[in-house]
């Protein structure tokens, strides 16, 4: 049965995109039909991240409104054939994502895909309100910084609220991530640890990806990093996530990244 | 004189962060009526019967009913006639 998962914050910049990306191409790689919908009206770069940029052509308000076919819009990713993406639209208004149009394209993706990553714009207006509407399951991404907590305690009051799932009175699963962890400074007491984080979100921990150069040396090439270096600790820690969105139980760690021994010894200060 | 202690100690950021963060949560949940105010009051209704008399779990009937603009608590405990106080030890 499909799975509808909103990948949300509230605040901007915290690796919602990389994570959507990142989570739909582990999933895909394990052979689940996977599809990619960015939510951001206007401001969308999950086609940049996936580096299928140059490939739209129809996008998901063109869908919405009747203009194309679904399965016009639907990008399939060039490396594997399991992963979609359905772009947002760059250029119209952000009103154009009507609710029943938003629950008519979703209703035909749940019936091709097994997996909808929907990646929501940040805030807490009508954009990400809409992404995560229809979610069955909810991946809360958030850095280990004051306002990034502050914001995903904001949206997990709003799952709890305004997805269809709760105002028929069900549960939705919700489970955090924790981008951009630096396990030294957390051991140094310089930054907030995971334990801090799940205590005072008090929700179970989808995984754990550490602060790492690689995603942004994927992101500029349009590669996610789970596909660009899958030995890297970012990419293990998404393909670890995956898994645990799947329901495998996985002990979380933190994966580091292999260092050889003058990185050990000289390494360490580098930022 | 070069003070090492105050060189080599540096001072945790990160408890501050989350005592900040537990004080400022507490308060937006409950401004946005999130805390869970109908839990937290029948929790607290319920320890204070307890510190009088002995509660029997099945003797006590607890109906929360969650409303867009009203939510009601309903508590109905059973205390049988004759029982002596428990000394209150708080």
């Amino acid at each position: 049965m499909a799975k509808v998962v909103v990948v949300t914050s509230g605040k901007g910049g915290v690796g919602k995109t990389t994570t959507t990306a990142g989570l739909g191409t582990a999933l895909a790689q394990s052979g689940q039909n996977v599809v990619v919908v960015d939510f951001d009206v206007g401001l969308r770069n999950l086609d940049l991240v996936l580096g299928a940029e140059r490939r739209v052509v129809f996008d998901f308000i063109n869908v919405v409104q009747g203009v194309a076919k679904l399965q016009q819009a639907l990008i399939r990713d060039k490396r594997l054939e399991t992963l979609h993406l359905l772009p947002a639209s760059q250029t119209r208004d952000k009103d154009a994502l009507t609710d029943d149009g938003v629950a008519r394209v979703i209703g035909e993706l749940r019936s091709r895909f097994d997996w909808i990553l929907c990646d929501s714009p940040a805030g807490i207006e009508r954009g990400a309100t809409l992404a995560m509407r229809h979610a069955d399951a909810a991946v809360i991404v958030t850095n280990p910084e004051v306002s990034s907590v502050r914001d995903s305690d904001r949206i997990i009051g709003l799952l709890d609220a305004k997805t269809e799932r709760a105002e028929r009175g069900e549960k939705i699963d919700k489970h955090i991530l924790i981008t951009r962890f630096d396990p030294n400074r957390a051991a140094r007491g310089e930054m907030l640890n995971i334990s801090d984080v799940l205590e005072i979100l008090s929700l179970p921990l989808l995984g754990i990806i550490p602060e790492s150069e690689e995603v942004l040396r994927a992101s500029n090439l349009g590669t996610p990093v789970v596909l660009n270096n899958p030995a890297s600790a970012a990419a293990r820690a998404y393909l670890e996530a995956a898994r645990r969105l799947m329901g495998e139980e996985l002990n979380v760690t933190v994966p580091s990244e292999k260092r050889g021994l003058f990185n050990k010894l000289f390494g360490r200060r580098a930022a | 004189m070069i003070n090492w202690s105050a060189f080599f100690k540096r001072s945790d950021s990160a408890p501050v962060a989350r005592e900040r963060l537990q004080i400022l949560l507490a308060h937006e949940r409950s401004s946005l009526g999130r805390s869970d105010l109908i839990a937290a009051l029948k929790e607290e209704i319920l320890a204070a019967i307890s510190r009088h008399v002995e509660l029997d779990a099945d003797k006590v009937q607890v109906k929360m009913d969650r409303g867009a603009a009203v939510s009601t608590l309903e508590i109905e405990v059973e205390i049988p006639n004759g029982v002596t106080a428990l000394a209150a030890n708080s």
